[in-house]
Parts: structure tokens; C-alpha cells; sequence
């Protein structure tokens, strides 16, 4: 057993990976343990900007930011997180700039802000400017400008290695087991704590923004070992995908004006949200494009609609819209000067995740009970902010916001009082099992019809419109391919640098995160926020005004289902009008 | 939408090598079906799902911008994900890049790339006392530095230099542009100890102006410009814009 030991484990190293290190650079050992190096982390991937009320252009407040947010989550957002979102997003935003990140300025050198998707002023009177922004790459100049950081802040990195164990003794967690890619070989992290930062599961659909890399590992590791996983029915679809290959072009490209079309060249968003037209929540504007097409407004027949930035002007597009017109001339061989882009909504954002407090501690039930020594943030966590719906720009502040309370808390309190809880005897045991049995299978399927099959499915049946029946189907397809998977084979059965290896671990990952997703989907006999399904049209705040906690049960595609209460605080659900 | 259309079969000819398997690297032959619109990486994918899974590369993001997939494609860097099919004819070599040592297949060590990188102080160094809000910029002084800000660290600039191959202990031309985008930032105020870090034996001086590393810039920095304006600094000591 290779054993390393550290007070802090923190797994990943995208923004709330990193986030998470900058607030324990000083003082504590840490260790960040990456599958990727730090600046491929799909953070690197987000376009659009970041939420904060600075008020830099025109009137803003944290409330009304906060119940944009709560009411874009058709009202599933705790309502106490929420309030941390928003009120802490201005001082987070503020750090990242004195860390040097190069937002796009006002003309008197302020932080520009622009306008996105469900933000408003005054309680939803209208568009508001509060997107903070770097071009279309803001993603990309968080990950780098903390990784930055973490350079200067000398923070250790283990890159390549990939958690695939979590590791929980008498209660309280006690380390992670990882594979390193470069060798193969198994190793125990001992922490007195961890911090999972894994990123999303967007892998599991077919039509999907999300990076190979996006696998749900670190909800699919904590499920297999009793954590609960919150909300997974709660996926997000991002209206604005490339037609068929799923790559996004930002809502701040409706943000600075852009156009949707049907076939009729018609904008139809403003028949269905008068008032935020293009800019309705995403949720929604993904159900217009679902119906336009359904009602045969999809371009030429097909099952797309167009975006349309060609009357913004070359200027416009170059300075704020660079790169993701370079998606659509590159990947599609159209020229957004003059040509429409066809678009198709595309799995996005997992809403869902692993259940967390307001200080980033993942919490075991309804009592909110808290698993000592574990923390969560970021994507892969559920605290809830974005309730049924998450609003653009709102994920990389969740980031910041929480994967800096999350440091805090630790740095602060946790490690002030706790020891090191001792490993389970032969930690690496399930880990090894699990990966030698891999390397040494000789017969069976390899993973290429099961990858497929499960996206496949999912885009089908788990898609931006569900029904008990589809529901019904998944389950079904679901079961079998769990089983399948249980004799996959490997084509190769080295152990130098095994990628093969690492995806068929990374799909064993994303059949756990469906299998949540799924049976949390079959249950909730409502429509809300991203959650739409034909025969349950309404939204059922009697019955269904709560969180899914999904808990992994012996039962392949049934897990055990429990409901927390939603945290109401400020703004008593309301029917949601754009 | 241009035409995209239409299945092809072609040649993928690759450099593999499998350590602990055969001692040498070897080329193999491969052929795929594709479609005009697939990227490079998907050709590569379909190979290693279906025909061999031995295959070895890195990828996540497979559109460009995390840096994963710089490979040596018909001779030239480039990522794998930013290729189309329809642009590469039905022949092609995939190879890793040089001047990185290779793990496996197209599988480089990046490890001392990112050290070279650490050596620059690749952060902003400003200890002045933080205003309550953000510090100001202008739109002018952002714009300054906007170019070197694009860099996804993917090392395809630095793989392609000769003067890379001929000498590792070179920072090489990704080093220098992380160094150029806090240079010029006007909040930045280690711009003296960056320059001088770079004028010593294996810094900006051993560049011979070869343009390869602008054109292997999947991001389509100018690389040999970013450069030349940090030789230019070190000479007459000005960061100010030119
Ligand atoms: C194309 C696109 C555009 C977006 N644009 C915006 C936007 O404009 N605004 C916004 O707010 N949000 C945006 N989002 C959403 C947002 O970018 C993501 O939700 C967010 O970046 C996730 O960050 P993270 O730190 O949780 O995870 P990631 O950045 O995904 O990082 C995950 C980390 O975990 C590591 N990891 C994963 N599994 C393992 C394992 N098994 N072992 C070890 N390490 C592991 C990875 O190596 C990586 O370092 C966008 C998303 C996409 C896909
Ligand atoms: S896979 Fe990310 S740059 Fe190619």
C-alpha cells in the first residue's frame, strides 16, 4: 500500500477544488489529487461570467439577485443558501479580481457586467446587468488565475491521479483511494478531511457541453458508500447546444442580444415569456425549442432551431463573443456574421449532487445530520442554490462562494478540533479488488455498446421531456446495463498510463449517477424547473415541495428515496412568469 | 451549414509506443470510417473503442479549450479536437510532440513543461494594499495583455521549437507568454524580476524568431510578437505599450 497523509484531501481541481486550497495554502498540510492537470479541469470550459450584484452599471442588490435565484430554481433552492449565494458572491468576485483575474472593464475601469438568462432587477421588472465577465472565457481565466495562485501559494498536486474509493471509518471520513495513471498504481490518501470537487455527470447523454472528463465520480464513489445523493433528477439543458455535437455558445450570447429562431424566422421566445423573451431561465427556453420543433418549426423539418448574432455587427461579436463563434465556424463551417446557427438544447448542469450545508459539510438525511470530516463543493454538491433550475452564471459562484466556505470552515473549525480518524483495516482493499478484477477479466463486452447504450437512453428517455413510461424504459435499460457491466472487458490490461481503465471505471460512475437520477425522475410525479413530465403537467408544491434523497440500495435501479423539506426563508412560492 | 455529409474510410497512421510491452517505438496502421464533420479526436476515440483499446492520448474538453490533446498531426502541432476530418485528407500521421518525453503512445510528460512555466512567477504580484472593492483598469490597459491571456497551456508552441529540441533547459515560447500576460498587466508589479529571470542564459535570448510556435497556436496567440515585446522589455527596461 503506497500511504500518504495530509489534514486536508481535496479531490479535484477545477474553481471549487481550488477555491477550497486558497483558503488553506497557509497552515495546513494539504494535498489537491486531480485526474486531470489543474487547468483541464472543465471550469476552463465556462463562457459566460459570473453572478454578482455590483452594481457597477446600473442598480443591483443581492436580494434581488438571490430571488432571481430562488425563483429561476422554481423554488427549490433552500432558501438560507440562497442568501449566502448572493450576498457572498460580491466579496468572492472582488478576491478574484485582486488575484488578478482580467475582467472585461467598464469605460471607467470598473468590472463590466452583462445582462443573462432569469437575472433581473427590482424582484423581476426586467434584464439587469450583472454578469461579471472576461469575453466569452470567464471559465477559462478563473481556473487559470487560481491556478495561479496555487502556484505562488506553493499548493502540492498529485495530477493524474484518480480518486476511486472514498474512505468512511465509524462514522467519520477518513481518506480517499486513488489510481495513478502514470503507473497504475493504488494509493491510500489519509486526511482528517475531504473535500470532494469532481465536477458533474453531463458524460451520461449523448448531446452533452460537458468534457469527456465529466463523469459523476465523486457522487458515484460517496453513493457507493452510503452518502445520499440529493436532486439528481434536477439536470439542466442548456437551450444553445451545436447541432448534434453539443458544444455550447453561452447564453451571454441571447445575453448581448441575440436571436432564436423557428423555421418561420420567427422569435418565438416572446410568445411564450413576454418579458424576458430570449432571456427566460434555461429551463424553459429549452421546452420552447422542444416544442417549436415538435409543433414542426424546427429548421427544414429537423430537430433544431437557429441562434442568430449575425445583426449584432462584426465588432460586437469580436469583443464580447470570440470564441463561441469560432465553435460555430469551426465545428459547423458556419460564418455567425452572416449565418444563423442551428442549435439544439444540450445536457448541461447537474443541479443535484451531494447533499452539503451552507459551510460545504455533506449531510447524511433529512435531519441535515453531518458525515464528520466530509465536505463537498462546487458541482458535485447540492447545497441546494439552484434548486430545480440552475440560473447561468450562478455555478461559478456557487464555486467560489461555497468552495471558499467550505476552506473556511475547514481551516476555522474543523481542524482546530478534530483528529485524524484511523483507516479502516486494509483500506485500499474494495479499490484494489475493483481494478485488478479489471485488468484481469478476459471475456465479456467491451465498453463501447454500453457507453453508448446508456447515452443513448438517457437522451432519450431522461431528456428535456419525460413521462412515466419513458421513466419506466430507463429503469428497465438501466438495470441491464448494470448488469452488463458487471462482466465488461478490457482491451487493454496494462498498467502504464491506462486510459482505457479509467473510462470504463468513469462509466461504471455514470451508471450510478443515472440510476439516481432515474429513480429520483420515476418519483417526483410533478413538473418543476428542469423536471418536465407530459403527465404531470403542474407544479405540486403540496407534495413535492421537497429534496430527493436518493440512498444506493442492493436493488440494481431502485434506490431507497427519502425527502427533505425545502429551506423556505423570504419568498413564498409563487407561479413562475418571464 | 457547409456540407458535412457522407461516411469515408481513412488511413490513421500512428507512433505508438508501449513501454513494458515492446522497447521501441513503432507505427501502426489503422483504418476508420468517418464522417467530414468528425473532429480528429473522435477518429481517434472510434479507434480505441472499437478496434484497440490500448490506444493512448489524453483528452477531456473536445472542443479546444483545455489544452489536453496537442499531438504532432502530419507534421504539424495541433489539438486533436480543433481537426476536422474534411480537412486532412484520407492519410494521415498522428504522432506525440517532440521535445517532451513520451509515457505512452501520445502520451507526453508535462511535468517539466509546468515547471519551466512555475519558474516565470506565473501570478500576479502586487502587494500594495487591497481597495475594498476592485482595483481599476482601463479598457486600453486590459487590452494590453488580452492576447497572452488566451493560453491553455497545451505546450503545442513550445513542442513545435527547434530551439526547444535543442536545448530542454530553455523555458521555451509558453513560459514567455505566461511571463508577457502579467507583464503587461498594469496591475502587476513583477514585471523586473520576471524580465530578469528571462534574460539569463536559458531565457528569451535563445528564441531565433523561427514563427513555429505562432503557427502551432491552437488559440491563435502571436506568440513570436508576445516575444519579441518581452526581448524589447528586457532592452529598454520599458513595459509601457509599443
Ligand atoms: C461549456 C460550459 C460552459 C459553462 N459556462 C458557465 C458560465 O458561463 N457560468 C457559470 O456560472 N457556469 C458555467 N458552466 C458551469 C460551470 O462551468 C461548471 O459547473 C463548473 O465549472 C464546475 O466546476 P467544478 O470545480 O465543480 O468542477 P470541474 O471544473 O469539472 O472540476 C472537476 C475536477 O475534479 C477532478 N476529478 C473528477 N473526477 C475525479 C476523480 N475520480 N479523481 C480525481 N479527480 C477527479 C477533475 O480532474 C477536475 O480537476 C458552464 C459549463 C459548461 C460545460
Ligand atoms: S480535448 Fe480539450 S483541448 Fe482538445
Amino acid at each position: 500500500m503506497i500511504y500518504h497523509k495530509f489534514d486536508v484531501v481535496i479531490v479535484g481541481a477545477g474553481g471549487a477544488g481550488l477555491m477550497s486550497a486558497m483558503q488553506l495554502a497557509q497552515g495546513a498540510s494539504i494535498a489537491v489529487v486531480s485526474k486531470l492537470y489543474p487547468t483541464r479541469s472543465h471550469t476552463g470550459a465556462a463562457q459566460g461570467g459570473v453572478a454578482a450584484a455590483l452594481g457597477n452599471l446600473e442598480e443591483d442588490h443581492w436580494k434581488w439577485h438571490m430571488f432571481d435565484t430562488v425563483k429561476g430554481g422554481d423554488y427549490l433552492v433552500d432558501q438560507d443558501a440562497g442568501e449566502v449565494l448572493a450576498r457572498e458572491a460580491i466579496d468572492a468576485v472582488y478576491d478574484l479580481e485582486h488575484w488578478g483575474l482580467p475582467f472585461n472593464r467598464t469605460p471607467d475601469g470598473k468590472i463590466d457586467q452583462r445582462r443573462f438568462g432569469g437575472h433581473s432587477r427590482n424582484f423581476g421588472e426586467g434584464p439587469v446587468r450583472r454578469s461579471c465577465y472576461a469575453a466569452d472565457r470567464t471559465g477559462h481565466m478563473i481556473l487559470q488565475t487560481m491556478y495561479q495562485q496555487s502556484v505562488k501559494n506553493q499548493v502540492q498536486f498529485f495530477n493524474e491521479y484518480m480518486m476511486i474509493d472514498l474512505l468512511i471509518n465509524d462514522g467519520q471520513a477518513c481518506g480517499i483511494v486513488a489510481l495513478c495513471l502514470r503507473d497504475g498504481t493504488i494509493h491510500t490518501f489519509h486526511g482528517k478531511t475531504i473535500v470532494l470537487a469532481t465536477g458533474g455527470y453531463g458524460r451520461a447523454w449523448r448531446i452533452t457541453s460537458n468534457a469527456l472528463a465529466c463523469t459523476g465520480d465523486g457522487m458515484a464513489v460517496a453513493y457507493r458508500r452510503g452518502v445520499p445523493l440529493e436532486d439528481m433528477e434536477m439536470y439542466q439543458f442548456h437551450p444553445t447546444g451545436l447541432y448534434k455535437i453539443g458544444i455550447l455558445l453561452s447564453e451571454a450570447a441571447r445575453g448581448e442580444g441575440a436571436y432564436l429562431l423557428n423555421n418561420e424566422g420567427e422569435r418565438f421566445c416572446i410568445r411564450y415569456a413576454p418579458t424576458m423573451q430570449e432571456l427566460a431561465p434555461r429551463d424553459m427556453v429549452s421546452r420552447f425549442i422542444v416544442q417549436e420543433i415538435a409543433e414542426g418549426r424546427g429548421i427544414n423539418g429537423k430537430d433544431y432551431v437557429y441562434l442568430s448574432v449575425a445583426h449584432l455587427g462584426k465588432e460586437q461579436i469580436d469583443a464580447k463573443l470570440p470564441d463561441i463563434t469560432d465553435f460555430a465556424r469551426n465545428y459547423l463551417g458556419v460564418e455567425p456574421y452572416y449565418e444563423p446557427v442551428p442549435i439544439q438544447p444540450t445536457a448541461h448542469y447537474a443541479m443535484g449532487g451531494i447533499p452539503t450545508d451552507v459551510e460545504g459539510r455533506v449531510v447524511m438525511d433529512e435531519q441535515n445530520t453531518v458525515l464528520p470530516g466530509l465536505y463537498a463543493a462546487g458541482e458535485v454538491a447540492c447545497v441546494s442554490v439552484h434548486g430545480a433550475n440552475r440560473l447561468g452564471t450562478n455555478s461559478l459562484v456557487d464555486l467560489i462562494v461555497f468552495g471558499r466556505r467550505a476552506g473556511k470552515h475547514i481551516g476555522a473549525k474543523w481542524l482546530p478540533e478534530s483528529d485524524f480518524a484511523p483507516l479502516p483495516s486494509d483500506p485500499d482493499a474494495a479499490a484494489t479488488e475493483m481494478v485488478e478484477g479489471l485488468l484481469s477479466r478476459t471475456t465479456g463486452e467491451t465498453q463501447e455498446s454500453i457507453r453508448a447504450e446508456l447515452r443513448d437512453m438517457m437522451m432519450e428517455y431522461v431528456g428535456v421531456v419525460r413521462n412515466d413510461e419513458r421513466l419506466q424504459t430507463a429503469t428497465t435499460k438501466l438495470v441491464e446495463l448494470k448488469e452488463r457491466f458487471k462482466s465488461i472487458r478490457l482491451m487493454d490490461r496494462t498498467r502504464t498510463f491506462n486510459t482505457e481503465l479509467m473510462e470504463v471505471i468513469e462509466l461504471g460512475n455514470l451508471i450510478e449517477c443515472s440510476e439516481a437520477t432515474i429513480a429520483g425522475a420515476l418519483a417526483r410525479k410533478e413538473s418543476r424547473g428542469a423536471h418536465y413530465r407530459t403527465d404531470f403537467e403542474k407544479r405540486d408544491d403540496v407534495n413535492f415541495l421537497s429534496h430527493t434523497l436518493a440512498y444506493r440500495s442492493e436493488t440494481p435501479g431502485a434506490p431507497d428515496l427519502r425527502y427533505k423539506p425545502v429551506v423556505i426563508t423570504e419568498f413564498q412560492p409563487k407561479e413562475r412568469k418571464y | 451549414m457547409a456540407a458535412t455529409n457522407g461516411t469515408r474510410s481513412v488511413q490513421v497512421k500512428i507512433k505508438r509506443f508501449q513501454p513494458g510491452e515492446k522497447p521501441e517505438p513503432y507505427w501502426q496502421e489503422f483504418r476508420v470510417q468517418v464522417e467530414g464533420n468528425d473532429r480528429l479526436l473522435d477518429t481517434l476515440n472510434k479507434i480505441k473503442w472499437e478496434q484497440d483499446g490500448t490506444l493512448t492520448y489524453r483528452r477531456s474538453c473536445a472542443h479546444g479549450v483545455c489544452g489536453s490533446d496537442a499531438m504532432r498531426v502530419n507534421g504539424r502541432n495541433r489539438l486533436a479536437c480543433k481537426l476536422l476530418m474534411q480537412d486532412l485528407g484520407s492519410r494521415i500521421s498522428v504522432e506525440p510532440m517532440l521535445g517532451f518525453p513520451v509515457i505512452r503512445d501520445l502520451v507526453v510528460d508535462m511535468d517539466p513543461f509546468f515547471a519551466k512555466y512555475e519558474k516565470v512567477k506565473p501570478y500576479l504580484i502586487n502587494n500594495e494594499p487591497l481597495p475594498r472593492t476592485e482595483r481599476l483598469q482601463s479598457a486600453e490597459q486590459r487590452e494590453r495583455y488580452d492576447e497572452t491571456t488566451k493560453c491553455i497551456l497545451c505546450g503545442a508552441c513550445t513542442g513545435s521549437c527547434p530551439s526547444v529540441w535543442a536545448n530542454a533547459e530553455w523555458v521555451g515560447p509558453a513560459s514567455i507568454v505566461n511571463a508577457h500576460r502579467f507583464i503587461f498587466d498594469s496591475r502587476d508589479r513583477g514585471g523586473a524580476e520576471r524580465l530578469q529571470i528571462l534574460s539569463d542564459r536559458t531565457g528569451v535570448w535563445r528564441c531565433r524568431t523561427i514563427f513555429n510556435c505562432t503557427e502551432a497556436c491552437p488559440r491563435g496567440i502571436h506568440v513570436t510578437d508576445a516575444i519579441e515585446e518581452v526581448k524589447r522589455a528586457i532592452l529598454y527596461g520599458s513595459t509601457e505599450g509599443d
